[in-house]
């Protein structure tokens, strides 16, 4: 079992209020990403369900259980850190055991789930190194390895993959979706970029200064974003965002419209945006053209494939009027 | 410096760097020959520096007629008691320091190293009035808690310093691991601290060893450390150059081995942490 | 950072040292205050009475208290400057490539772990003694009368003595500081044209100013309450051409049994210390910034 309900919860540090009062349920077994600019709280967040924070306000709930006051050791969760945190005088080994010998598990026992958590994560053959002999990605697996062999209620992980290069960062983005599709244990995961939300979430919650801008599927918060930060934030590259008369046009304060939503012409096109080629990224499968249009700024548009179209040409750009997304004075969607 | 130095410089420095250093040294390398030579050899004029009939008769005697070795084991147990009891007291007290600050550590870290700053003549009498009548006079139990007293901010900056540098994520990932307060500070804590802890405490014997203000006036006889006993030398009715020289080097032969094996410590330790 | 539980622990752990530490100063320095205005000398037992700031009259109008005052000055700017400027000069030396450093370095340092009482002993009789002392002998090998330090220039022979035992730590902590100056800084400036003279001035010294500064506050706090070495020597004398404040203090404590006038002087002493002493923590609490 791994429910998580946070009611009511905030936190001050020095009478800054970093969480203002949130509500948010997580249901066992699902893979929950916490997303958002860097300083917007999700660490602390996740800290204050670790109970490595006091809450200033409200009550986490564990399976139904206040756990608001329960120290860190005793609410059966396991963390993963951004720095990895090995324990550096501690061989693999060791340091994978830990938590079993905390738990107070016998020899046996200890020595058959590292070994078994040792196969499954590719460190049999380093077992009898420490920390400082290992790679990046070797060091994130033994994070792992001690995070599992406790069998916990819920994992957490904070911004695992930000110190691996980017090769090693979608392998393990990988085996972390693997590992949750097999042991079907509650994941809470945090991290700044949107790539890494998409790919692995069942369910993202996008924070902004503290607060929860949207909780939503991956592909719900894409389709449907409820405001202009999180029709900003989810996506890539960028949605588009025109305002003034271009949007008027519309009935909007705002409108966005994401790259892969712009028809991209040569041809003059009647109430499409006029633009100029800018710089264009060809990633092969497909070509970015950022667009200088008159009154409106630059916009990205994605091409399949190769088009004609080079620096200082001239095209019209038209958006797809079932993907449009429209904003109020507010900010939030129409 | 990155460079290499022509040889011919390099030479020279060889030179003016040995023959100053081997000056500053003399003195202590003056005092083991002298504790090699027979009383009339240590004042005969001119000296001899190697070419003299070496002996030990000053060591056997000097422990023969004084009794060094209850000196020097008087100075082992303050020293090295003063030092233990230091660390009982100052590891958590670093500890708490160094993990769950308040407002009022930098404060209280301050007001600790204020009170070294107490020049020892500001407490002497009441001290030795304390002692006197609480039959401490002339006592190691005594000793051992004036020097605890003295060393103490030293031994909680110092630690203080060292745990700082441990990351704070590595005690909270063995929280998360299961680890109540006292598993966290045995398994993982210490044995991360250990060489600051083992450094603090090297530091830490030898300014008990060589501590000269409470040592001196706070012991007569019975209790008195190598200090205070290399100190009844100065007024010796006869002169006992060689003997002098044998008691004085047992008496600096430990710490200057312990001594040269903790330079880097003695830095940060004595500065603070101001100059690492 | 911490929870509230920790934070409880925390205070539960800190209190030993705290309540350990407040006794060693409060408890015996406001009985130095009490005693400092009272009249009590341990030769006359019962006699105690109150005499308000008497004491302190006494303490700080006796010639002996500004000889002492001098003296203490002397010693500690005499000191310092040794060492300093010494330890600024050995620090550039040992910085340098030569062969054997490590060795050199351990006999540089090595003064400074043998103890006050030895060194003091040590210098007392087999260098400055004038008939067995090798001073005296280098002096009669050259045709000169030997020079008797202790009693002709007793303060200058202990300044001697304490600078050869501060003398490392300046160096030390001098060349650990020089051992972290950047070298591309000191190859920049000489690709801009910068001789060696003008790298010491401008880019030497004031990377070693901190450092130095550190040297001078330290040393300070430990060369006010220089004991040992005088005790040792030449127990203040010849009259008190050699008394410190420290010295004075215990003398008239210890030597002459007179509590209430040794009393005043220690909270002299205090006070002066004090005023150091704030300016060693503004240092610190500056390097406390993280
Ligand atoms: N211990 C602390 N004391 C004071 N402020 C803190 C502390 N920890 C975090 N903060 C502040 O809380 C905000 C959120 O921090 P954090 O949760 O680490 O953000 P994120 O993980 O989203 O980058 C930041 O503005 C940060 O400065
Ligand atoms: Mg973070």
């Amino acid at each position: 079992m791994g429910r998580i309900a946070l009611k009511g919860l905030s936190k001050n540090f020095n009478d800054v209020e970093v969480i203002p009062p949130l509500d948010l349920e997580i249901a066992d077994g699902e893979f929950v990403v916490f997303v958002g600019p860097s300083g917007c709280g999700k660490s602390t967040l996740l800290r204050l369900i670790a109970g490595l924070e006091d809450a200033s306000g409200g009550n986490i709930e564990i399976d139904g259980q206040d756990a608001t006051n329960t120290p860190p050791a005793k609410r059966r969760l396991a963390m993963v850190f951004q720095s990895y945190a090995l324990y550096p005088h501690m061989t693999v080994r060791k340091n994978i055991a830990f938590p079993l010998k905390m738990a107070g598990a016998s020899r046996d026992e200890i020595d058959r789930k590292v070994q078994a958590a040792a196969a499954s994560l590719n460190l049999t053959d380093y077992l009898d190194r420490r920390p400082g002999q290992l790679s990046g990605g070797q060091r994130q697996r033994v994070a792992i390895g001690r995070a599992i062999v406790r069998e916990p209620v819920a994992f957490l992980f904070d911004e695992p993959l930000s110190n691996l290069d980017a090769a090693l960062r979608v392998n393990m983005r990988l085996e972390i979706s693997e590992l949750h599709q097999s042991l079907k244990t509650t994941m809470v995961y945090v991290t700044h970029d949107q790539v890494e939300a998409m790919t692995m979430a069942d369910k993202i919650v996008v924070l902004n200064a503290g607060r929860i801008e949207q909780v939503g599927a991956p592909l719900e918060l894409y389709r449907h974003p409820r405001n202009l930060f999180v029709a900003g934030f989810i996506g890539s590259p960028r949605m588009n965002f025109v305002n003034g008369a271009g949007a008027a046009a519309y009935g909007a304060q705002t409108v966005g419209v994401r790259p892969e939503h712009l028809r991209v012409s040569t041809q003059q096109d009647e109430g499409a945006w006029r633009g100029r080629v800018g710089v264009s990224e060809h990633l092969g499968s497909d070509t970015f053209v950022h667009v200088h249009v008159d009154g409106v700024g630059a916009m990205n548009a994605r091409i399949g494939g190769e088009m004609g179209v080079g620096y200082g040409d001239d095209v019209w750009l038209s958006p797809d009027p079932d993907k449009l997304h429209r904003f109020d004075a507010d900010g939030m969607a129409l | 410096m990155a460079r290499e130095a022509s040889p011919s410089r390099k030479i020279v420095t060889t030179a003016v760097a040995w023959a100053i250093g081997l000056a500053i040294f003399f003195p202590v390398l003056w005092t083991i020959l002298t504790s090699f030579k027979t009383e009339a050899e240590a004042i005969a004029s001119p000296p001899s520096f190697l070419l003299f009939d070496w002996t030990l008769e000053n060591y056997a005697e000097v422990q023969e007629r004084s009794n060094y070795l209850r000196h020097f084991w008087n100075s082992v147990v303050i020293s090295i008691g003063s030092t233990l009891l230091g660390l009982v007291v100052g590891v958590p007290a670093a500890w708490a320091m160094a993990f769950a600050p308040s407002k009022n550590t930098k404060g209280v870290l301050m007001w600790m190293l204020s009170t070294k700053m107490l020049p020892p003549v500001g407490v002497l009498v009441p001290i030795y009035l304390l002692f006197r009548d609480g039959g401490l006079l002339d006592t190691r139990i005594g000793l051992v808690m004036v020097l605890l007293l003295v060393n103490l901010p030293i031994i909680i900056w110092m630690l203080y310093t060292y745990f700082k540098e441990i990351p704070a994520d590595i005690l909270e990932a063995a929280r998360m691991d299961g680890a109540m307060l006292r598993a966290e500070i045995l398994y993982v804590l210490t044995p991360m601290a250990l060489p600051g802890i083992a450094s603090t405490m090297l530091l830490n014997v030898i300014l008990a060893w060589n501590e000269a203000f409470w040592t001196l006036n706070l012991t007569a006889a019975k209790a008195a450390p190598l200090t205070a006993f290399i100190a009844s030398y100065s007024s010796p009715e006869g002169l006992f150059y060689a003997k002098l020289s044998a008691a004085s080097t047992m008496a600096i032969a430990p710490i200057l081995v312990l001594g040269w094996f903790s330079q880097k410590q003695l830095v940060r330790g004595l500065t603070f942490g101001a100059v690492k | 950072m911490a929870t509230a539980h920790s934070r409880m622990t925390a205070r539960l752990m800190i209190s030993p040292a705290v309540i350990m530490l407040l006794g060693w100063m409060i408890v015996p320095l406001s009985m130095t205050l009490y005693f400092s205005f009272l009249r009590y000398n341990l030769l006359m037992p019962g006699m105690e009475e109150w005499i308000g700031f008497t004491n302190y009259e006494y303490f700080l109008t006796d010639p002996a208290f500004f000889e002492a005052l001098g003296n203490t000055l002397a010693l500690v700017g005499g000191v310092l400057a040794i060492t300093v400027i010494g330890g600024v000069g050995l620090a550039l030396l040992l910085d340098q490539p030569f062969f054997g450093q490590g060795v050199v370095r351990i006999l540089v340092i090595a003064p400074f772990f043998v103890m006050p009482t030895v060194s003091a002993l040590v210098w007392k009789n087999m260098f400055f003694h004038p008939v067995n002392g090798l001073f005296a002998h280098a002096a009669k090998g050259m045709g000169m009368q030997p020079f008797d330090f202790l009693a002709h220039a007793p303060l200058l022979s202990i300044i001697l003595i304490v600078a050869w035992q501060w003398l490392p730590f300046a160096t030390l902590i001098l060349l650990t500081a020089m051992q972290s100056l950047d070298s591309e800084q000191q190859e920049a400036a000489e690709m801009d044209g910068a001789g060696p003279l003008s790298r010491f001035i401008y880019i030497v010294m004031p990377h070693l100013a901190r450092a130095i500064t550190v040297v001078i506050l330290i040393q300070t706090i430990f060369l006010l309450s220089i004991f040992a070495e005088i005790l040792v020597t030449t127990n203040g004398g010849p009259g008190y051409a050699s008394t410190n404040i420290a010295y004075l203090v215990y003398a008239q404590s210890l030597l002459q049994f007179d509590v209430g006038g040794g009393s005043a002087g220690g909270i002299v002493a205090v006070v002066l210390a004090n005023i150091v002493a704030i300016f060693l923590m503004r240092m610190i609490g500056k390097s406390l910034e993280p």
